[in-house]
């Protein structure tokens, strides 16, 4: 088994940060957007780098989401940073029209995605956001579990051709993934072999995944653990061979299990290989204030839980 | 081109509009011939355009139409403008068309930069742009076109706030003023008061053009209107449009904003507008 460790914790946004920064310094293309929320999004040193390719809408998300549209035509790759609620469903038509079914080359970065927005409530904290993304056609979904990652995908995305939905976090969180990792759409990273259970994990999950299968192993139970960062398109591939060997598996994810990862594997299960599956995330709730541990727990979205649905699918195989 | 030459086209784009809604029982003739004069004199007389299409549009002036339903207007103008052939008209809101019920980019039509249909959004599209523009060192113009309607839709306000707060000069977006939409009157459905007051008190100027279906006028106007570029302010055309113009049973009435006319409407329609160009 393979031993993943942490030397600081720090929040995915800030991932998302640095990232920009490097675009900003080796692409000339990339643009910013944002409905004020600068601070939160980690976009202070790109603005400083690069004040005229930042454009700071204030708060009006729709104007924002229609401009980035706009801006792609002459050859800008717009990058909008606000929260994921107001990135998603305050915007929803605008994507739909202006840069989904436009084919815009808009780059939709979401912080504070899912409970662990904390204390602000359920007005902020969306869980519906990666349902409403991967619906639409052509739309990439990306949702990374670190820091590293996280500054990985944003360089990463653009390069690729297309709109992106990339989704990440407001809390620190411990940071285990390579710094020098090339971030690759599209493909599933094993972080565990195992034979018993797979584990399917993405964004902040990913870390509770790999404390879950430490505490299967200690009874005896091999768990496989794979980081799905990519919803959209999801490596099927990498799935269907994990429970060729397993036979079973558990997704987890701070969503909701309606349209959710969870979800898009019972796609490929039941087109392709049918295996008993039990899902982490939430049930078709809303969140509520709280911190963002406290709500974890409530919310069944942790190690623990992932334990117990690990135990549970094993036993319906 | 010659003020004859654009009436038989204005002319010929009406029977094309008339016949495109007429064919597939469906679509928006009235706003398309109240707009039928400003895009074809944008096109033949106003925007300077480069041959042939790409998306980005480099160094030319770019047009984005917000209130897609008038797309039967918009795609003559652009197939009598050489972006695709005129015979394609046949095929409006047909299935596997290029042609959709409103404009879109996804199926490949040469001409068309954005999808709009749902309302509100053109507006925003087209600074976005005009920002772009400003970025690469094209000094080309952003034209856009609205209906009074659509300025029901918030996101107009916030992009009328967002222009005008960033400079935002290169653009010239046209409202269509014919006072109309589909449940009636915009003054019954929901009045708007003065426009031309709420785009002068976020900043703009505007422009008025009183007789919108006046080809003399429109050149006149915008003529004014792009002289007002490049001077630190976004400029707003308010053009006065008779919706249904140039069919007298389409006139003076919100009742053809969706709605085709039968074979009788249609003969009617077209003896009141000869051939001109020759139909498709």
């Amino acid at each position: 088994m393979k031993t993943y460790t942490f030397t600081e914790k720090k929040d995915t946004r800030s991932g998302f940060g640095a990232g920009l920064t490097e675009l900003g310094r080796t692409n000339p293309n990339v643009v910013a957007l944002c409905a004020d929320l600068i601070g939160s999004l980690k976009m202070n040193q790109f603005i400083e780098e690069n004040p005229e390719r930042f454009f700071q809408i204030g708060i009006a998300e729709a104007n924002m989401m229609s401009i980035a549209a706009g801006l792609t035509i002459g050859g800008k790759i717009p990058f909008t940073g606000t929260f994921a609620n107001f990135s998603t469903g305050r915007v929803y038509d605008q994507i739909r029209q202006s840069i989904a079914y436009s084919d815009k080359n808009v780059k939709i970065c979401a912080s504070h995605a899912g409970l662990t927005l904390g204390e602000d409530g359920a007005t902020h904290q969306i869980l519906e956001d990666i349902g409403l993304m991967k619906m639409l056609p052509g739309m990439v979904v990306i949702n990374t579990c670190d820091y590293n990652q996280t500054k990985a995908a944003t360089i990463a995305i653009a390069d690729h051709e297309g709109p992106v939905y990339l989704r990440f976090g407001r809390p620190a969180v411990p940071v285990f993934t390579p710094e020098d990792q090339v971030f690759e759409i599209g493909k599933a990273i094993q972080l565990q072999e195992g034979s018993d259970v797979t584990i399917v994990a993405t964004g902040h999950l990913v870390w509770e995944a790999l404390e879950a299968a430490k505490v299967l192993h200690a009874q005896g139970i091999s768990a496989e653990v794979i980081n799905i960062h990519t919803i959209k398109p999801l490596d099927d591939k990498a799935i269907l061979d994990s429970v060729a060997k397993t036979g079973c598996i558990v997704t987890a994810e701070e969503h909701n299990h309606l349209g959710g990862l969870g979800e898009s594997v019972a796609r490929v299960l039941a087109l392709h290989h049918p295996t008993p599956q039990e899902f982490v995330a939430t049930n078709d709730t809303f969140g509520e204030s709280g911190t963002p541990a406290q709500l974890m727990e409530k919310y069944g979205l942790n190690s623990d839980t992932i334990v117990a649905k690990a135990l549970k699918v094993m036993k319906r195989k | 081109m010659s003020n004859k030459n654009l009436q038989d086209l204005t002319t010929q784009v009406r029977r094309d509009i008339l016949r495109m809604v007429h064919k597939v029982n469906s679509g928006h003739p009235g706003g398309s011939l109240g707009c039928t004069e400003f895009l074809v004199a944008l096109y033949t007389n106003i925007m300077h355009r480069k041959e042939g299409f790409d998306m980005d549009g480099i160094d030319e002036d770019l047009f984005f139409l917000s209130n897609g339903h008038i797309s039967p207007v918009f795609y003559s103008v652009l197939a009598h403008s050489g972006y695709f052939p005129v015979e394609e008209l046949n095929t409006f809101r047909l299935l596997n068309s290029r042609l959709q019920g409103h404009p879109t980019t996804h199926e490949g039509l040469p001409g068309v930069r954005i999808a709009s249909g749902s309302l509100g959004q053109g507006l925003s599209v087209a600074i976005g742009a005009a920002q772009t523009k400003k970025l690469n060192k094209d000094s080309h113009l952003i034209y856009s076109l609205h209906g009074d309607g659509e300025l029901q839709e918030g996101q107009n306000w916030e992009a009328i706030m967002y222009a005008s707060a960033k400079n935002v000069d290169n653009i010239i977006a046209t409202i269509d003023l014919n006072g109309k939409q589909i449940d009636g009157a915009t003054d019954d459905v929901l009045p708007m008061g003065s426009i031309k007051g709420k785009f002068e008190a976020f900043d703009w100027t505007v422009i008025e053009i009183e007789n919108g279906n006046d080809i003399e006028s429109i050149l006149e106007g915008m003529a004014t209107a792009k002289a007002a570029t490049g001077k630190g302010k976004p400029v707003c055309v308010l053009l006065k449009t008779m919706m249904g113009n140039g069919v007298d049973f389409m006139m003076h009435t919100h009742a053809w904003h969706g709605k085709a006319p039968n074979d009788a409407q249609l003969e009617s329609a077209l003896n009141q507008n000869p051939e001109t160009l020759g139909d498709y």
